[in-house]
This record gives structure tokens, C-alpha cells and sequence, in this order.
């Protein structure tokens, strides 16, 4: 897809992310509009995905096609909206999101058989460690498609993320491509305040990845750029890091760059400002 | 009651062994993990034979139960192996997050569970495994008596469809069950018939149950002995219908009274026909170091145990 083609849908994307914490008051707008970016470049560009006759189909074993676990399992309005707007399941479905009977649970999970998601997330670091798992399935059925997975920068602080930090290299799980959203944001502050996780790229280096700064990860063209080059990577021994500099709430100028955001909805009146500075490319639910 | 006699004594965690052994050649969707302790879990035949679905993950157990939850994606069938007590309470909330919540076909198996494994003391002696497994919506739990029943039931959970956490152990006991059954989950296995109390006993606690029906047998009483294999889902029928008849009930447990098998057989027995129940148990404590037969003996896990509770419920018969 044309990089502008891909500018409109993270447009939208961003429109439905306000609108759907938003519709319930609560949830998680800042990191689900700063990695909105990637992930539309993820979905509608760089994986490869399952369809017939011409629409995206779900299997939960996903065999021949690229994978991608949601670690940071908080973004997920951003996730449930790529994953409708790529024709997983309704968009209108988007007006339920953290609701009674909803599929869209206020963290992801398969226990509401929701198309599209393979594993719960929420409590943090685990999410590699399951993409690990899949990598390494995929390798046993000589499946030679990609898996992807995403995590926070403050989730860096979960010691499980370590354990699978070292074990990815050691396995030579080179069908992996890891991304940290690195917004320097967490709950109580600046991740540099909070618990300082200082030269990302060099420990996982230090540990054996093949690691990639991105230092535009709010720009549609570096981000896509970087996916490819990344793909590039795959096969040669190695784990893939990509280190993605992003800013929180990036798109909504009031949310932008500070962690107040994280965890709060807009009310009536923030709603309209974010949706005035946001395309309505592909149609509101 | 029934005769049991061995002329062989092996420890549990060999059955699993056994079982995983068969599995490679079976089945090759079947993935071993273990996290440093292959000599332990008795691997070693299964590794050398198909060393590309061995993982090894090193001593990072966190790690290991969320990678078999991504394996089962690609359509795997993941053997999470290590201590009970690193297996359950170290990562539970992996386990309730990427295998239970998750619903992934996830075989979390534990050797060294309970205070047999004996003189590493109490650290490595995990009494509330059952409780936490058990407590987790969708997961089955399973703690076979012997030898071959674990091997069986390795076995069985392969072709078992969901999460298992399977419990066995360390020290050497009696070889009781045949070679050849079929390991039916969720099943009682009726050990001996009895008509004066129902003596439900799970893991290395249905030999000290049959020892401790002799016992009563030879003191007149007759004892109906129960193997509880699968603690969840629970054969609520067997138990009622053993306890119409005999009129009360005890449990016995390698397991903290708090949250084990004797709970899940009092709510049977609330809910459905009060009867008095006595509890063979660990009582709310942690364990210690010691031989596993001196262990047995101070935490009041014994065959002789089991005929003082026994006498107890009698007597509390209305």
C-alpha cells in the first residue's frame, strides 16, 4: 500500500482509538495512538496474511502466515481496531469494547474466541516469550513465515522479559522480530524517573539480538522502511529487536508526549479537539 | 479387601519418564521442556531420541510456560517440565494468563511434588500446588499413585485436549497398578470395596490407604478404598456412591489440608449428602528436611494415620 494510503488508515485508526475509550470511559489512549503507526504498517503492508477470496481469514494456528502477540496488552483498542479495519470482524463490533458480553475485553484474549487474537495479555512481559514459543513451532513445521511482537518500554522491568531475552539468541530464534515502543512513558512518570531502563539497545546487543533504533516511529515511511529491512534480517541466526522511538498519544496534540495519558479517557468536549485534528478516511463505526 | 502385592518399587517421576518416552515415538506433535532439570524428569530417553523437540530453557521457568503456550499455536503439544514447586507457585500467573485464561493445550508436568523429595527441606516441598492448580478455571488436575499409572497417565493427557497440571514425585514406592490400563481422566479408580468408611486417597498416599485397610481389616473394619487420580474434574459419583453406602468419608493427601483433595470432597459431601469426613493432611504448615519415611511419619502421613481418621469417622456416624 502507498505510504499516504497508509497515513489515511492510521487516521482512522486513531479516530476509533479516541472514540472507543471514549464510548466507555476508560481505557488506554496514549501508547494505542503512539504505536498506531506500526501496527497499520504491520497489517496492511508488511505481513503476510491468510485470505480467501480476497478477506482476511483466522485460524488460530496461523500456518504460513506471519504472526504478531500483542505483549503491552493495554494498547488493545489499537490492536481491535487495525484487526476490524483489516476485515477480522465487524467494525461496528468497536462500539463494545470494554462493555458487559463484550468480545473486545478491556485486555486481549482467545477466551471470547475474538478473530485475530491467539493468547491473553495484560500482565505484563509474558507476550515474548510466547512469540518465542510460536517462532519456535513455526521452525518444526518448516513454516518459514515471520512472528512479531510488541512490547513497552516500562514492561522492560519485568524480569520475565530477560528470561526470554536470553533465551532467543541461545536458540537462535531468527524468525522473531521484537519491537519496544520506547515512549519513555510509564504509569507513575518518565520510564527514567520510574525505573530507569537505559541503553536498551545496547543490553539487548549484549545478549545476542541483531538490533535496529528507529528513531521515527511516528512516520509512516521510516516505520515501513524499517519492517522491510527487518524482514531482511530474519533467517541469519539472530533475533530482531527494533527499538521504536514513538511519542505517547502521538496525533492528538493535548495527549501528546506525557504519561497523563495513559490511562484516561477524553470527555465530550476533549473528544471533538482530538477528532477535529484526525481524518475520517474509512468511515466511523 | 482386595489383595495388593509388588514385587517392584519405583518412584513416580520414572512412570513420566516412561511415558514421555513412548510419547516421542508416538506422537510428533509432543514437545519437551525443562528448565535444568532433565536428569530429574527422567528425559534423557526421550531427548535422545528426538532432540529437535526437546527445549531446553534453562533455569527460567517464567519463561518456559508462556513459550509451551506459543507452541501449542503452531499446533504443538508442550511438556512443561520442572519441580512442582517451580512448576505452579513460581509462575502461576503465567499459568493463569497465557495457558488457563488463554485456554492453550499446555501439559505443566512436576516431579518432587509434596515432602518425599525429603532432605532439601521445605523450600522445594510445594503442599499447595493442588490448591492453586485446581483453583484455575479449564485446568486439570492429576496426581497418580505409582509407577505405571503415571506412565498411563502421561500418556492419556497427550491425547486429552486443554491444560493439565500433572503432579508426581520422587521417593522409590510399590509398583501396585497394572502395566497395561487404560488412565481414564476424571475416573475413580476403585481400589477395594468396603462397607464401613470410604478412604479417598490420591498419589503416594493410596499405598499408605491400602496398608492402612489391612490394617482396619484385621481390626474387623471394613474399608472401601478410593484412588482419586484426577483431583478436577472429580468423580462426584463415585464418592456419593461410596458414601451412601459406608456413611463417612476420609481423605488423604500428600498436600496442605487447606485447598486440597480432602476440600474438593467436603464440598462434594456439603452439597450433596452430609457425611463425617476426616482429613489426612499436612496441617497448615510448611515441611522440613528429613528422610521422606521420617517426613511422613512427624506430618502425620502415614498408613497408621490413616486407621486413627478412619476410627474417627466411624465414631462420628450419627
Amino acid at each position: 500500500m502507498e505510504i499516504k494510503e497508509l497515513e489515511k488508515v492510521a487516521a482512522q485508526v486513531r479516530r476509533d482509538i479516541v472514540r472507543m475509550v471514549h464510548g466507555c470511559q476508560s481505557g488506554h489512549p496514549g501508547g494505542s495512538l503512539g504505536c498506531t503507526d506500526l501496527l497499520v504498517a504491520l497489517y496492511f503492508e508488511r505481513m503476510k496474511l491468510n485470505e480467501k477470496d480476497g478477506k482476511v481469514v483466522f485460524e488460530m494456528d496461523g500456518a504460513n502466515e506471519d504472526l504478531f502477540f500483542l505483549s503491552n496488552g493495554h494498547i488493545s483498542p489499537l490492536l481491535y481496531s487495525v484487526l476490524a479495519r483489516k476485515g477480522y470482524f465487524p467494525v461496528s463490533e468497536l462500539a463494545t469494547f470494554r462493555k458487559l458480553n463484550s468480545r473486545l475485553q478491556g485486555h486481549p484474549t482467545p477466551h471470547e474466541h475474538l478473530e485475530g487474537i491467539r493468547i491473553a495479555s495484560g500482565s505484563l512481559g509474558q507476550g515474548m516469550s510466547v512469540a518465542i514459543g510460536a517462532a519456535l513451532a513455526k521452525k518444526l513445521n518448516n513454516d518459514t513465515s515471520l512472528v512479531y511482537v510488541l512490547m513497552g518500554d516500562g514492561e522492560q522491568q519485568e524480569g520475565q522479559v530477560w528470561e526470554a531475552a536470553t533465551f532467543a539468541p541461545h536458540h537462535k530464534v531468527d524468525n522473531l522480530i521484537a519491537v519496544i515502543d520506547l515512549n519513555g512513558q510509564q504509569i507513575d512518570g518518565p520510564t527514567a524517573k520510574v525505573m530507569d531502563n537505559r541503553d536498551l539497545g545496547a543490553k539487548y546487543e549484549a545478549f545476542g539480538w541483531e538490533v535496529m533504533e528507529v528513531e521515527e516511529g511516528n512516520d509512516m515511511a521510516s516505520v515501513v522502511k524499517a519492517l522491510y529491512e527487518a524482514k531482511s534480517k530474519a533467517g541469519h541466526a539472530k533475533p530482531i529487536m527494533i527499538i521504536l522511538h514513538t511519542g505517547m498519544g502521538y496525533g492528538v496534540d493535548f495527549m501528546m508526549g506525557s504519561h497523563k495519558w495513559h490511562g484516561v479517557a477524553p470527555n465530550d468536549e476533549q473528544l471533538a479537539a482530538a477528532l477535529a485534528q484526525l481524518e475520517e478516511s474509512m468511515g466511523d463505526y | 479387601m482386595k489383595k495388593y502385592t509388588f514385587t517392584e518399587k519405583k518412584d513416580t517421576r520414572s512412570g513420566f519418564g516412561a511415558g514421555m518416552h513412548e510419547l516421542g515415538q508416538k506422537n510428533p506433535n509432543v514437545v519437551a521442556l525443562c528448565a535444568d532439570l532433565v536428569g530429574s524428569l527422567k528425559l534423557e530417553a526421550f531427548i535422545k531420541e528426538n532432540p529437535e523437540r526437546f527445549v531446553q530453557c534453562g533455569i527460567s521457568e517464567a519463561n518456559m510456560i508462556s513459550v509451551s503456550a506459543g507452541l501449542t499455536i503452531g499446533g504443538k503439544i508442550p511438556f512443561a517440565t520442572t519441580f512442582a514447586n517451580f512448576a505452579t507457585g513460581r509462575v502461576y500467573d503465567q499459568i493463569r494468563q497465557s495457558v488457563a485464561y488463554s485456554g492453550k493445550n499446555v501439559k505443566i508436568c512436576a516431579s518432587h511434588a509434596g515432602l518425599t523429595l525429603g532432605e532439601d527441606g521445605a523450600t522445594h516441598q510445594i503442599l499447595e500446588d493442588i490448591g492453586m492448580m485446581k483453583m484455575l478455571p479449564g485446568m486439570t488436575v492429576i496426581n497418580p499413585c505409582d509407577y505405571n499409572q503415571t506412565k498411563a497417565a502421561t500418556l492419556a493427557i497427550a491425547d486429552y485436549e486443554g491444560p493439565v497440571y500433572l503432579r508426581f514425585g520422587r521417593p522409590v514406592i510399590p509398583i501396585f497398578t497394572p502395566a497395561d490400563q487404560v488412565f481414564e481422566i476424571g475416573k475413580a479408580w476403585m481400589v477395594s470395596e468396603g462397607t464401613d468408611v470410604s478412604i479417598f486417597a490420591t498419589g503416594h498416599m493410596v499405598w499408605e490407604a491400602i496398608q492402612a485397610g489391612e490394617q482396619l481389616e484385621a481390626e474387623g473394619i471394613s474399608a472401601e478404598i478410593i484412588n482419586i487420580h484426577t483431583i478436577k474434574p472429580l468423580d462426584e459419583e463415585a464418592i456419593l456412591k461410596s458414601i451412601a453406602k459406608t456413611r463417612c468419608a476420609v481423605s488423604a493427601e500428600e498436600h496442605n489440608r487447606i485447598g486440597g483433595l480432602g476440600d474438593s470432597i467436603a464440598q462434594v459431601i456439603v452439597k450433596n449428602d452430609l457425611v463425617p469426613q476426616e482429613y489426612v493432611a499436612v496441617n497448615d504448615s510448611f515441611g522440613e528436611s528429613g528422610t521422606p519415611a521420617q517426613l511422613m511419619e512427624k506430618y502425620g502421613l502415614t498408613a497408621a494415620d490413616i486407621v486413627a481418621a478412619a476410627k474417627r469417622a466411624i465414631a462420628k456416624k450419627k
